[in-house]
């Protein structure tokens, strides 16, 4: 049996004891939680008393009110976001403010209840926060104590690898009914959109390949000297029939003719090709790869900028998870597996020290910059 | 936004291929198809117009876009049919469907398919969930 704290926060003492009543003996369990949780309440009339209170005092869930006698709830709302509590936070409002009920919504509350609510409504409420809360904190636990989830990513990754053959197969059937007419020219978007993700198939293959090999540990890694400005080189020609259907021009830039690092050459051939790959992909046609390789004191600097579509800030900020593929219309044809800037960045991070940087104007272009320390 | 007397479907996917395709089988079918491609695009659309029937990917911009859309959905128009299409299946644990009532009380949709759709059955399913 675990216990969660209740703050209710209204001015009308009628609404707050209801509430209590309603709580008094009412548990909520599930089928997959391990413990019943019982609700313990505190009640406050204003929302100056609920952000002291919150302030000095662990709070698991906050039912809301807006229309209190000093701030009202929504900046109640906003204070707790501010401070990242680990809060639930329900509004009670009444039918009149449903707008403000979803404009709190959208503002990170769980959910609202409308006001007056039956007991069973309050409930039923107080049953979905609790599911909600619970998993946050479970997911919150298991991300902390280093577990990545390996369930998750496999699930992804099924999700992934089934995407592409739905697609194809969905075509085939067209065709192999003919089920666009007769005209021939009407399947070749069809045979065309296959062939794409086909190609997204592939690379995500490829990736995954990567990956399984970043994991099975460091003992294939076999350390020489490599020529990071060879390495570059080789990159460029591999994505040059790319470039070439793009049209985009690629110059490599460096200020000595060698660059030396003591590496595992693979490794440093996926950062290379990631970032090249990248450049060109999400480039547009006739634009412009530059990449330079320099040494910076106890560093060497590998960046590469593109003319291509660009990214918000928001976008940045999801760039490295696995499989996050940055969705827009301007994206939505490229294929990609979602996984190599997070496989570039492990590399990097893990095995080399180094980091990646990323600055970036929406339709202007990208700069990926990697910073590796020296080593020989 | 609607230009004739056709039952409309709102089909929300982020898979540009599952809606060509699913675009070509439902206009064979005589429907208008409006789409959208992730779950902002959906939820807009849901509160601009009421689609006689609603087709939503699960996994899109969130792992639970799908149910979020047809929650809301279900909650603006309760009489509209909701059809969740995913390619997330058994095999990888994440067993979900209207299977059981806690189920049914949490996942608002009608039906819940897998990807990999066969669409005579699907066209039997529309046609049972339209009452046509």
């Amino acid at each position: 049996m675990a216990t969660l704290k209740v703050m209710i926060v209204d001015d009308e003492p009628g609404i707050r004891s209801g509430i209590v009543r309603i709580l008094q003996g009412y548990s909520v369990s599930f089928p997959f939680l391990e413990e019943d949780f019982t609700f313990e309440t505190i009640e406050v009339g204003t929302g100056e008393e609920a952000i002291t209170y919150i302030d000095n005092n662990p709070v698991d869930i906050v039912l809301l009110d807006n229309k209190l006698p000093g701030i009202f709830g929504i900046e109640v709302l906003e204070y707790i976001n501010k401070k990242s509590f680990d809060t639930s936070v329900m509004m009670i409002t009444s039918y009149a403010s449903l707008d403000l009920a979803i404009k709190a919504t959208n503002n990170g509350a769980y959910n609202f209840v409308p006001k007056p609510f039956t007991p069973l409504e309050l409930k039923t409420a107080m049953e979905s926060i609790t599911k909600h809360l619970y998993l946050r904190r479970m997911t919150k636990k298991l991300q902390e104590a280093g577990k990545t989830i390996r369930f998750q990513f496999l699930s992804v990754l099924s999700h992934e690898l089934k995407s592409p053959i739905n697609a194809i197969e969905g075509y085939l059937r067209i065709m192999q009914d003919r089920q666009a007419g007769t005209n021939l020219e009407d399947y070749d978007l069809m045979i065309n959109r296959s062939l794409e993700r086909i190609k997204g198939m592939r690379s995500l293959i490829m990736d995954m390949l990567d990956l399984t090999k970043l994991e099975s540990g460091k003992k294939n890694r076999e350390i020489v000297k490599v020529d990071l400005v060879e390495i570059a080189r080789i990159s460029m020609d591999t994505m040059s029939p790319m470039a070439i259907q793009k049209n985009v021009k690629m110059y490599l830039d460096t200020d000595q003719p060698s660059i030396m690092l003591n590496a595992d050459s693979e490794e440093i051939e996926i950062i290379m090709n990631n970032l090249m790959s990248n450049a060109v992909k999400y480039n547009k046609n006739d634009g412009v790869v530059n990449c330079y390789i320099k040494t910076e004191g106890d560093k060497i600097k590998i960046s590469v900028k593109d003319t291509g579509i660009g990214m918000t800030d928001d976008d940045i900020s999801k760039l490295f998870k696995e499989f996050v593929r940055i969705k827009n219309s301007k994206t939505k044809e490229i294929s990609g597996s979602g996984l190599g800037l997070s496989i570039m960045k492990q590399i990097t991070e893990d095995y080399y020290h180094g980091n990646v940087s990323v600055t970036s104007v929406p339709d202007l272009g990208s700069t990926f910059v990697i910073e590796l320390p020296k080593n020989c | 936004m609607k230009t004739s007397n056709k039952k409309t479907v709102l089909i929300v996917d982020d898979d540009i291929d599952c809606i060509s395709q699913l675009e070509i089988h439902l206009k064979k079918m005589g429907f208008e198809i409006i789409t959208g491609e992730n779950q902002k695009e959906g939820e807009d659309l849901i509160n601009k117009f009421k689609p006689d029937l609603a087709i939503f990917d699960l996994m899109m911009d969130n792992k639970d876009s799908g149910f979020i859309l047809s929650y809301k959905i279900k909650k603006k128009y309760p009489d509209v049919p909701v059809i969740i299409v995913t390619a997330v299946t058994a095999e990888t644990g994440m067993i979900f469907g209207l299977n059981t009532d806690e189920e049914k009380q949490w996942i608002k949709a009608d039906l819940y398919l897998e990807k990999g759709l066969r669409f005579d059955q699907l066209q039997v399913e529309i046609n049972k969930l339209l009452k046509l």
